[in-house]
């Protein structure tokens, strides 16, 4: 938290030689009306819609669409520790968290090798949100892998990853204090507009992602890497915590679907 | 309430590229029609009773125009008459897309309650959203969205129709398929024409329209005068490629066939390519970019120095008038020295503005179509089509550009609107602050809204953080008839023997709060403008001559900056604070002058002014000794008729030693302000600057100087203040005045910049290394950004993002450099303005002056009573050229006999030439020394004109 992050140079815009009124002028991220881009109003989210136990190997694994930002989270554990010891904590389980792209997810098909310096900063991210969600002092000695996968990239890859990870974890039946939601707001025209897509993300927003445990309103994680004035900041902060407990609204109902389904499947 | 539809669409940029967004309908976006009952609006735009007299229909009706419509006749959906108009959002964006001025304009509109605009979000509505057909072109399916959306409405205002009042929709276009397809559809349509003829009540409008492209035909005759110009694609490949050249086309002055093409280089080379021939001109209109290719080297010419006015009517039938023109020009470009030499290929942004002008009316008596001469005689005649060229003949017009076509010799325009007949005062003004690009419109109501309230009073929560200085003896020094008396001083003695001096400054951003309407109305004026009689306010006049104009005994919340001094003008101490003062007196320069002559005067106010004064001069001199420059330069002043607000008198202004105490303490506290706020935020202070001069802009000065062998130094600004001053001629008292003059032309124009974008910080002027503007936030938006960047510093306000954005910053002080620069410019005109309409009433006058230039083949003579400059010509038309040997090393010009030089003195007749009623200038002849078939007799002064006046 608090670090400062590498500003995102995705797809680099290409400047034109000169200027031509026509093709120069940058896309209205809000109308007069009220609406963004894609006809949203500020304050309303994409279409979340999502599936659990969607992998029988796994211990616990979950699919999330998110608008056009679709996700997959498997989770593996609690289990023994793996691979170097060293990094075994005797009072605590050890999260390992693992973020990867598809070479399909964008615009530009890309190859994107493991460990590039971005998808290891957003590990690391995804890592510290959930020691902060998991009760991990519950299963000393242990290691818990979360991977989750991008498979169409349209913004808020984080948010939605974090989302798709929470589901997941609770399929694997880890218990965590509450579901972690997250979301990103940007601030336009003095509006904050929850849940940016990748048009509205690359328009020259500055955006913040939240990640937050919405019953107790404790932050997980707070990042923000573009200029905004700290008078902003507040009504920013407050419309993503707005905007994460209308996201947990919708992982809760997910989840009680799922259970719905699996009670009856299991004849209970 | 979300329908989510997502759709795919495919763009190119470079390669292919696929790109997926999301598109989201709703169900919740309404009419905004006050008849509907169906929608769950909160508040309706569109009136019940949208009735317009048309003979088309009859019946009340709301329009919807297409993009085309939109873009092309702006002029017409502005008019008042026009009400009750859906602009979709599928033409919001194409005309986004398009035209950012028109967009800026249209969004004016929507804004503007009486007009009734309402913004229908038709892409995103359910019923009104439609995908673009396989095969169909972008423009295809936004016609087609505009028609469904007109279907739309149609439709919908039928079923919630209530009282049966039989509301319409009327789809505007001038697209034959699409009227066509429309009309199919059963939809009302007409073409924008045929409907604003149809407005029987307001035929007026007729004129606003826009010349569309099946008129054009009928105007021109079908020979293609010009070369086509390039797509935009082929130029941008061209510029890469290094073929062709980009840059802005500047047309030149005098001469219509030629023009030059300023190519911005990388980093400081830059390069100029001259343009000659209307061929190679192509149609570019000055201030537009332009892609210029170069011609062989062989074809290569020089600037012509003739002056070619286009005087034709309507030559587009004699082209060969023209060829020969272009062979004059040829011939007397061959010898001399040959220059980069092109022709614009095409257009990559044209920089079209409303132009104001005169009407030519055309000779035959009916002829609807009439040219336009623009007063800026860079731009081209422009042709437009009236039916009311007998009114408009003999008044200052607008008049918009609309196209040219290759085959036409002039560019098709329309009219806007009537500024009132030439000549006249308001008229005049009007156009002088148009062509200088000065914000003069009446405050709108947005701006007025954060006005404060009347009656006004402080309250407790002003004082929270301000400073209680009612006590002290405050007064204000400023010039008579003044009524926004931004400053205001104090001094008084301490216990402990220092001086105590206060300078008082209006708090406006007390006011003014940042980011609302009123601020970036007043940030956009960027200055007041004071012309002859007329004042351009930046901020109304609520704030400016009443509620932060620091007046006598009334209470007022004032920016302090107080110093403790000794009595050598040692500054001990310096503090700002926000303040409430209660002016004891505003005097005039006279006033306050009187008072401290006065020996018998001993009140508080009197001692204050006298410690001022006192220190005033202290600090003058130690301005001197480190080098500040004291320049002259004539400023007159008119006595204006109360009555009929003619001038009546001109006077050039006297100084008083009043004056320059005022002057010195505003000196002192903005330089104290600079330093403050450049320590507190060394990224983003507000500061101005004056370059130094390069060394050859000085070659005139000391060629002059050197004449009457006088030597002056330009080394530093120290040592050119200090030859200055010794700078005497015995019997000539005006010498070194003028030498000020002079000295004054060669210097740069101080700038505003923002500290973190700049590294070079002094003041050559005031020899200081640090300034800025502090002391008149009602006149001056730089001084509101430097009170408010020195309230933050003190803690005594908050900041917001701009203030501290270098960038922003950078952006807003070119701003108001520009604005500066356009209100001095104005202001100038202004004063010419006034002194043609008194030498107009004058008569023809005799005076006295000196040669301030000699040119190849005229002198500049400057009338010092006057503060009058014009130019004697030795070249005329008409008559045989004297013999003239022009020599620049003096620099000397030789009339026959007579030798003149700059400084000689010269008798001249003064007259106002208006044979050319746009551009009236003062004509000056020479009368003494008399050279024979070059001086005119001296004229017999009209006593008639000059008595009368002397008795006031």
């Amino acid at each position: 938290m608090g670090n400062v992050v590498q500003r995102r140079t995705r797809g680099a815009l290409r400047r034109c030689p000169f200027e031509v009124c026509g093709n120069m002028a940058g896309l209205e991220l809000l109308s007069d009306q009220g609406y963004r881009l894609d006809g949203r109003k500020a304050t309303e989210l994409r279409k979340v819609q999502a599936r659990m136990g969607v992998f029988a190997q796994a211990d616990g694994s979950a699919y999330l669409e998110q608008g056009n930002t679709k996700a997959l989270a498997v989770v593996y554990g609690p289990h023994e520790m793996r691979g170097s010891r060293s990094r075994t904590r005797h009072d605590q389980a050890v999260i390992n968290c693992q973020y990867s792209m598809a070479t399909f997810s964008t615009a530009e098909r890309k190859r994107r090798p493991h460990g590039d310096r971005k998808s290891t900063e957003m590990s690391l991210h995804l890592k510290q949100t959930f020691e902060a969600a998991v009760m991990t002092q519950l299963y000393p000695r242990s290691q818990i892998d979360i991977y989750v996968k991008i498979l169409q990239s349209d913004g808020g890859n984080y948010s939605v990853c974090v989302n798709a990870a929470t589901l997941a974890v609770i399929d694997a039946g880890i218990p965590m204090r509450d579901y972690v939601c997250a979301c990103t707001v940007g601030f336009v025209d003095e509006t904050p507009l929850a849940d940016l897509c990748y048009a509205e993300e690359s328009g020259g927003v500055s955006s913040l992602a939240l990640a937050l445990l919405p019953r107790g309103g404790q932050i997980a994680l707070l990042q923000m890497d573009a200029r905004l004035h700290q008078d902003h900041l507040e009504a920013l902060i407050e419309a993503a915590m707005t905007a994460c407990k209308g996201v947990s609204k919708v992982l809760d109902e997910v989840v009680r679907q799922h259970l719905q389904e699996v009670s009856v499947l299991t004849g209970e | 309430m979300l329908k989510s539809k997502t759709f795919v669409k495919k763009t190119r940029s470079g390669g292919v590229m696929k790109i997926v967004r999301e598109h989201y309908l709703r169900d919740d976006i309404w009419c905004g029609s006050e008849v509907c009952t169906e929608c769950k609006q909160e508040s309706t735009v569109l009136q019940r009773d949208a009735c317009i007299e048309s003979s088309l229909c009859s019946y009340p009706h709301y329009l919807i125009p297409d993009t085309n419509v939109v873009l092309h006749q702006i002029d017409v959906l502005e008019d008042p008459v026009i009400r009750n108009v859906i602009i979709l959002q599928t033409v919001l964006q194409e005309v986004r897309h398009r035209s950012a001025p028109v967009y800026k304009r249209l969004k004016d509109i929507v804004h503007e309650k009486e007009k009734h605009f309402y913004t229908f979000t038709n892409e995103h509505h359910r019923e009104t959203f439609i995908e673009r057909e396989p095969g169909e072109s972008a423009n295809d399916r936004n016609d087609r969205a505009i028609r469904m959306a007109s279907k739309w409405y149609s439709q919908h205002l039928k079923t919630s129709e209530t009282g049966a009042d039989g509301l319409k929709v009327v789809l505007l276009t001038n697209d034959q398929g699409n009227k066509q397809k429309a009309e199919d559809n059963g939809l009302l349509v007409y073409k924008c024409e045929e409907y604003i003829k149809s407005l029987i009540a307001n035929p007026e409008l007729v004129d606003h329209l826009a010349l569309s492209n099946d008129e054009k035909n009928e105007i021109t005759s079908s020979k293609v005068l010009f070369p086509e110009h390039l797509p935009l694609s082929k130029i941008q490949a061209g510029i890469k490629s290094g073929s062709f050249l980009q840059g802005t086309f500047r047309a030149s002055r005098d001469n219509y066939l030629e023009a030059t093409v300023f190519v911005q280089g990388e980093g400081e080379d830059s390069t100029e390519v001259l343009l000659q021939g209307l061929q190679n001109l192509n149609r570019a209109v000055h201030q537009d970019v332009v892609a210029v290719q170069l011609l062989p080297r062989d074809q290569w010419v020089a600037p012509s120095s003739v002056v070619l006015q286009d005087e034709g009517a309507a030559k587009d039938d004699n082209a060969e008038e023209e060829d020969e023109e272009k062979e004059q020009l040829r011939i007397l470009a061959a010898e001399a020295a040959r220059k980069p030499t092109g022709k614009v290929v095409g257009i990559i942004k044209r920089s079209w503005r409303p132009f104001c002008g005169m009407l030519n009316v055309a000779q035959i008596k009916e002829s609807t179509r009439h040219l336009f001469t623009p007063a800026d005689r860079r731009i081209p005649r422009i042709r437009i089509e009236t039916r009311q060229a007998a009114t408009l003949a003999g008044q200052r017009i607008m008049v918009a550009i609309d196209g040219w076509p290759k085959h036409s010799r002039y560019p098709n325009g329309h009219f806007v609107r009537s500024l009132g007949s030439a000549g006249e005062k308001d008229t005049e003004q009007e156009v002088l602050l148009l062509e200088h690009d000065v914000p003069h419109q009446a405050f709108s109501q947005a701006v007025l809204s954060f006005l404060p309230k009347m009656p006004w009073a402080i309250t407790p929560e002003d004082m929270v953080r301000r400073e209680d200085l009612r006590n002290l003896t405050v007064c204000s020094v400023d010039p008579p008839g003044c009524t926004d008396i931004d400053d205001a001083l104090h001094c008084r003695e301490l216990e402990n023997g220092n001086l105590e001096v206060g300078v008082h400054i209006a708090d406006v951003s007390h006011f003014i709060r940042p980011g609302n309407a009123l601020d970036k109305e007043a940030a956009n004026r960027g200055t007041t403008v004071y012309l002859c009689g007329k004042r351009i306010d930046m901020v109304p006049e609520l704030l400016s001559s009443n509620l932060c104009s620091l007046r006598s005994n009334v209470e007022r919340l004032a920016f302090s900056c107080i110093w403790e001094m000794n009595h050598k003008a040692e500054i001990l101490k310096t503090r700002f604070t926000k303040s409430v003062i209660n002016s004891k007196a505003s005097l005039t320069y006279a006033e306050a002058q009187m008072r401290i002559d006065d020996t018998s005067m001993n009140d508080d106010i009197t001692n204050s002014l006298r410690g001022l004064n006192k220190l005033a001069k202290i600090l003058k001199k130690q301005r001197i000794e480190k080098g500040a420059l004291t320049l002259s330069s004539l400023e007159v002043r008119f006595h204006i008729d109360s009555e009929t607000h003619d001038p009546i008198d001109l006077q050039t202004k006297e100084l008083m030693e009043t004056n320059s105490m005022v002057e010195e303490f505003m000196l002192l506290a903005n330089i104290s302000v600079a330093q403050k706020i450049y320590d507190e935020f060394p990224d983003c202070a507000m500061l101005r600057k004056h370059p130094p001069p390069p060394p050859s802009n000085y070659d005139i000065l000391l060629k002059a100087a050197k004449s009457k062998e006088v030597e002056i130094h330009t080394d530093s600004a120290k040592a050119l203040a200090d030859s200055l001053d010794v700078a005497k001629v015995d019997g000539f008292p005006y010498f070194n005045t003028l030498l000020r003059i002079l000295a004054t032309r060669c210097m740069m124009q101080a700038v505003y910049f923002c500290s973190g974008m700049d590294s070079d910080f002094h003041h050559y002027g005031l020899a200081s290394p640090i300034y800025t503007h502090f002391t008149s936030p009602i006149r001056r938006y730089a001084d509101i950004i430097v009170h408010r960047l020195l309230a933050v510093a003190i803690g005594a306000d908050s900041t917001y993002p701009d203030l501290m954005d270098k960038h922003k910053q950078s952006a807003l002080s070119n701003n108001l450099n520009y604005r500066h620069k356009m209100s001095q410019y104005a202001q100038r005109a202004s004063v010419a303005f006034h002194t043609q309409l008194f030498f107009k009433s004058r008569g023809i006058l005799n005076e006295e002056g000196f040669v301030l230039f000699v040119r190849k083949n005229a002198i500049i003579v400057l009338i010092p009573k006057f503060g009058l400059e014009g130019t004697v010509f030795f070249d005329t038309k008409d008559k045989a050229a004297p013999n003239l040997v022009f020599d620049e090393e003096v620099p000397s010009l030789k009339v026959e006999e007579h030798t003149f030089c700059i400084f000689d003195k010269v008798k001249v007749t003064i007259s106002l030439d208006a044979s050319n009623v746009q551009h009236q200038k003062i004509r000056m002849a020479l009368i003494e020394p008399v050279i024979p078939g070059v001086s005119v007799p001296a004229p017999d002064v009209g006593p008639q004109a000059k008595k009368p006046k002397l008795d006031r």
